[in-house]
């Protein structure tokens, strides 16, 4: 750690104290606590959540790890493992739990569905993965992951957690305390609020090229 | 070769005109004219006493310019089915007289037909979708319907091989997703209307009533579909007084992974890791229904060997999902985690015995068309006789001691959410559900597949049709698959596992076909319809979580809010198979 | 009577609660050695015997994988004497066509001088978001080249598109996984290339 990284913690400093503050051993303390006491939602979609049930049951015991319980309530949990496909019809729910969920908030995506569509990805009804709506966090594979696997997975968030430091932490810097993702409504098809200016532009490109088809087409028949 | 019919009356001459037998290669049963639809099922509930519906599915021949709605149909005293079909021009409206006056079993499935293929029921009591959200555009399993991500008719994809630059399915779509829209939208002018209007004026209407000079309200409360108790992304919109439940109604399609019209494009074989997914607790059982409907139309045997491990198999999964079952279910009445924590050890060690087996703890995919993929590894059936001549028997009785006589379990399961005998099957219901109210129908037995008519069982049978016989059942299920076990690992022989060479491009003859087996929850049914390519023509799965719902409000108006969680924990819904 | 089903469940969760404490004494007296963090110890817990304490303490004690395990395929190379890789893969596309998904995707290229398809993938990609682990790929591949892997420990922090040289895994590594299933591939081959010398030689 160099000397000016040590004197820019990223906090307004008055000019008095300047110089003197340092926060490493803080950051380790803190970072410890939130590692050890993830509090995961239960949040199981479809067979990856059997997996996940199996991991918090009793041959793999999520307990040792500090996932203690398996909070419903996205109030009072601090992780939301998104075990399953995530369709249309269920997107709108999840993007309104996470809204909810307090910060310092993760999110695991667990098994191929909820990372990449799986192998459902060209249904009509399916999303292909949750990070096109909500940040993720880590990725687990599998299809489904067994418990192993995704305790490795977790084992990986919280390795993630101890790199993190409280100077860069999007809870304590300035500005809104919750950056709310909007939700997606359901109409002909999945809209997503935050594209609707580019979807306009895009369907009225496609209109276009389809007028220009017909119009194309009778030319080459004459 | 096709289910075989009831030759025996020739319903064409009781219905000159209207009547006829269906004729094309490799399909069996009676078209009927849809005029004279309803008079037909009534003559047939009535007077051949076939009063249990099993399977109604809607089917596209675009070529031919038809829609058709095809219903299986069966007695509860046993015996093979009587398949009759509507046929219908594909021009839209598109109408066909519901079934639910005569079988009110009907009404799910028809519910379904009509949201994915846009057939109307006339006469039907509550016409919504149900699988897709109400403002959807288009019908999706009409073969004219392509969806977002949509690449070719039929896989194998021209684009993976030779020249497989790889491109991500998102950059073929103009929009960059899975989305598309009618011409002419304009997503800033579109206002949101409330897709679940129609929902809730199916309910019961929301007013307020004078109870001794104190107004009182009715309340909506939305259960799920994220909620600790509901089996997977379910919902319940009910409606109370006070916690009395006055009316309900299910919405699904939480998770509708458009398993069929995926399954249309798959080849038969490639669909067979596909039904691992649908009831993702008994892989086994899923596979072994697919794999019985297509080897019923390519007509092929399977060696004695795979049979006794298919039963093997099957009864292990049995045993896991009933152990499942109980744990959840009592997770949802309050004891939290202990009876589950114990169901789960004995999971695991049969899971350990599917993972020395397939490959995999839960997703198997260890069935093909003639057998079984490969045989036992070293040591594994001397695992299997371990376990189940030892171990399971002692833990079963050790979780009937823990849980049966447990004051608490018998006042919360006693008497709640009663099912009569009668209207069990008129609603279609199958399975422990069914064999609780007093029925015996259980498909091994009525209607046997595979090799299940040389064992020595008992179907397992309660009178009272309240939850705790249903509760009860699972424990006799449980006993009575040991017993199957027990008989199968002594009688096994050996010998090879698959018939034929292990082929992926497998050409199934021209033909329909409906194999179905005793799943742990129900009745699972697969209706395979193929016109002699590699890929299916239609592919249906007759899902018993889905179709035991339907006598949902009947079993629960009237009771409490708490009692609906036990009620539908009991049904034992798994939401794979329910949305498909 | 009252309360008696609640006794016989406490019993039942009391014996358990017992066997918690009594297994590892037990084990201790009878000289086994230590009870966690050994195979010996994880073995019994996994076995028909197991009583008392069931949980297998993941990452430090791990449950070994059966044979027939399947995760993400990888593609298998021979070694040659020099260390060049050798990849087994000679681009027929079975695996391509028999996937369910659909996510494996293959270049064929042709050979410029002779025009005919070169026998080795120009670009293999798998899609591990996709993949099912289904194991169709492995088991129709008429050369031995693409196997299912046991490494489950593959998290990572962004999405998952394997290429070729992130596939490929020496032959060396799939006989230690898969014991059984190489020598009876070894003993085929081995036949084989005895049946094809025999008939050259008449």
């Amino acid at each position: 750690m160099t000397t000016s990284e040590l004197n820019s913690p990223g906090y307004e400093i008055p000019s008095e104290v300047e110089g003197a503050v340092a926060i490493t051993t803080i950051d380790r303390i803190y970072n410890f606590g939130r590692r050890s006491s993830i509090w995961p939602m239960m949040f199981g979609l479809a067979c990856c959540a059997i997996e996940m049930i199996c991991a918090q049951a009793s041959r793999y015991d999520l307990a040792r790890f500090g996932m203690e319980v398996m909070r419903p309530s996205p109030r009072q949990s601090d992780l939301m493992l998104v075990a399953g496909t995530v369709t249309k019809k269920m997107i709108p729910a999840i993007v309104r739990l996470y809204n909810q969920m307090a910060e310092p908030k993760y999110v695991v995506a667990m098994g191929a569905c909820a990372s990449g569509g799986g192998p459902f990805k060209e249904g009509y009804n399916v999303v292909a993965g949750v990070d096109k709506f909500i940040p993720v966090d880590v990725y687990v594979p599998g299809c489904p992951p067994t418990p192993q696997a995704l305790i490795y997975g977790l084992n990986e968030l919280q390795r993630k957690i101890d790199k993190q430091s409280l100077k860069e932490v999007r809870w304590y810097r300035k500005g809104p305390d919750i950056v709310e993702v909007p939700i997606p409504m359901l109409g002909p098809d999945l809209i997503d609020p935050r594209r609707i200016p580019q979807l306009k532009l895009e369907l009225a490109k496609m209109e276009q090229a389809a007028a220009q088809q017909t119009t194309q087409a009778p030319e080459t028949k004459a | 070769m096709a289910t075989p019919v009831q030759t025996t009356l020739d319903l064409s001459e009781k219905f000159p005109g209207f009547v006829a037998a269906d004729t094309r290669p490799g399909y069996s049963g009676w078209i009927v004219a849809p005029e004279k639809l309803i008079e037909f099922a009534i003559f047939l509930h009535d007077g051949l006493s076939y009063d249990f519906l099993s399977n109604l599915a809607g089917v596209d021949y675009l070529p031919e310019g038809k829609m058709e709605v095809v219903y299986h149909v069966y007695k509860t005293t046993g015996g093979p089915a009587l398949i009759f079909k509507v046929q219908v021009p594909r021009a839209d409206p598109i109408e066909v007289p519901s079934l639910t006056s005569v079988y009110p079993g009907a009404e799910l499935q028809e519910r379904e037909a009509y949201d994915l293929y846009g057939i109307r029921f006339t006469g039907h009591p509550d016409l919504r979708r149900i699988l897709m959200w109400e403002g959807f555009e288009g019908y999706p399993l009409r073969k004219d319907w392509k969806e977002a991500f949509y690449e070719d008719d039929l896989k194998p994809f021209k684009s993976r091989w030779p020249e497989g630059k790889i491109k991500m399915a998102e950059e073929k779509n103009p929009h960059g997703d899975n989305i598309r829209f009618p011409a002419g939208f304009d997503p800033e002018k579109w206002v949101p209307t409330d897709p679940e209007e129609l929902l809730y004026a199916s309910l019961k209407n929301y007013y307020s009533e004078d109870k001794d000079g104190v107004k009182t309200d009715h309340v909506v409360v939305n259960m799920g579909p994220q909620h600790p108790s509901t089996h997977g992304v379910f919902r319940a919109v009910v409606v109370l007084d006070g916690e009395t439940v006055l009316s309900l109604k299910p919405v699904m399609g939480y998770l509708h992974r458009n398993h069929e019209k995926i399954g249309e494009r798959n080849t038969f074989l490639q669909n067979m890791p596909y039904t691992d997914r649908l009831d993702y607790f008994n892989s086994m059982t899923n596979n072994w229904g697919y794999a019985l409907a297509v080897e019923k139309l390519m007509a092929i045997q399977v060696p004695e060997r795979a049979e006794y491990i298919r039963v093997i198999m099957a009864e292990l999964s049995r045993i896991q999902n009933h152990m499942i079952l109980i744990g959840m279910l009592l997770n949802d009445l309050g004891a939290y985690f202990t009876p589950a924590l114990y169901a789960f050890e004995e999971r695991e060690l049969i899971l350990d015995i599917f993972e020395a087996v397939s490959g995999s703890r839960m997703m198997c995919n260890y069935y093909r068309f003639g057998g079984v993929v490969r045989d036992l590894p070293e040591g594994t059936l001397d695992k299997i006789k371990s376990l189940v001549l030892e171990r399971l028997p002692k833990k079963v009785e050790e979780f009937d001691r823990l849980l049966s006589e447990n004051e608490i379990l018998v006042a919360r399961l006693k008497g709640v959410g009663y099912l009569s005998g009668v209207d069990a099957i008129a609603y279609s219901m199958a399975g422990p559900v069914l064999r609780a109210t007093g029925i015996p129908y259980d498909v091994r037995r009525a209607d046997p597949y595979g090799i299940y008519d040389r064992f020595d069982f008992d179907v397992a049978v309660r009178t009272n049709g309240d939850l705790y016989d249903r509760y009860l059942i699972r424990i006799d299920e449980m006993r009575q698959s040991l017993k199957i076990l027990s008989q199968a690992v002594k009688q096994i022989p050996e010998g090879p596992v698959l018939t034929g060479k292990p082929q992926y491009q497998v050409r199934v003859p021209a033909g329909e076909a409906y194999g179905r087996v005793e799943g742990p929850k129900g009745e699972l049914g697969f209706y395979v319809v193929s016109t002699g390519k590699p890929n299916p023509w239609r592919y249906h799965v007759r899902a018993p979580s889905f179709i035991n719902l339907t006598a949902l409000e009947k079993m629960c108006v009237g009771g409490k809010i708490a009692d609906f969680v036990a009620i539908l924990g009991a049904i034992d819904i798994v939401l794979g198979e329910l949305d498909r | 009577m009252y309360g008696k089903g609640l006794l016989k469940g406490l019993g039942v969760t009391f014996k358990r609660y017992w066997n918690t404490y009594w297994e590892d004494i037990t084990w201790v007296l009878s000289n086994k050695g230590k009870r966690y963090y050994t195979p010996e110890g994880v073995a019994h817990r996994s076995s028909k015997d197991a009583r008392g304490i069931f949980t297998v303490q993941y990452p430090e004690e791990k449950l070994p994988v059966p044979e027939e395990f399947r995760y993400i395929p990888f593609l298998v190379y021979e070694e040659g004497p020099n260390g060049e890789k050798n990849i087994r893969c000679t681009s027929c596309g079975i695996c391509s066509k028999v996937c369910p998904p659909q996510c494996i995707w293959i270049v064929r290229t042709n050979d410029p001088a002779t025009g005919r398809p070169v026998p080795a993938p120009a670009e293999f990609y798998i899609d591990a978001d996709i993949c099912m682990n289904c194991g169709f790929c492995a088991e129709y591949c008429p050369f031995d080249a693409i196997k299912m892997d046991h490494n489950y420990e593959i998290a990572s922090l962004k999405r998952n598109v394997l290429d070729k040289e992130q596939l490929m895994k020496p032959l060396s590594y799939y006989a230690g996984i898969r014991p059984a299933n190489y020598a009876r591939e070894e003993a085929a081959r081995a036949e084989k290339a005895a049946a094809k010398a025999a008939k050259q030689e008449a």
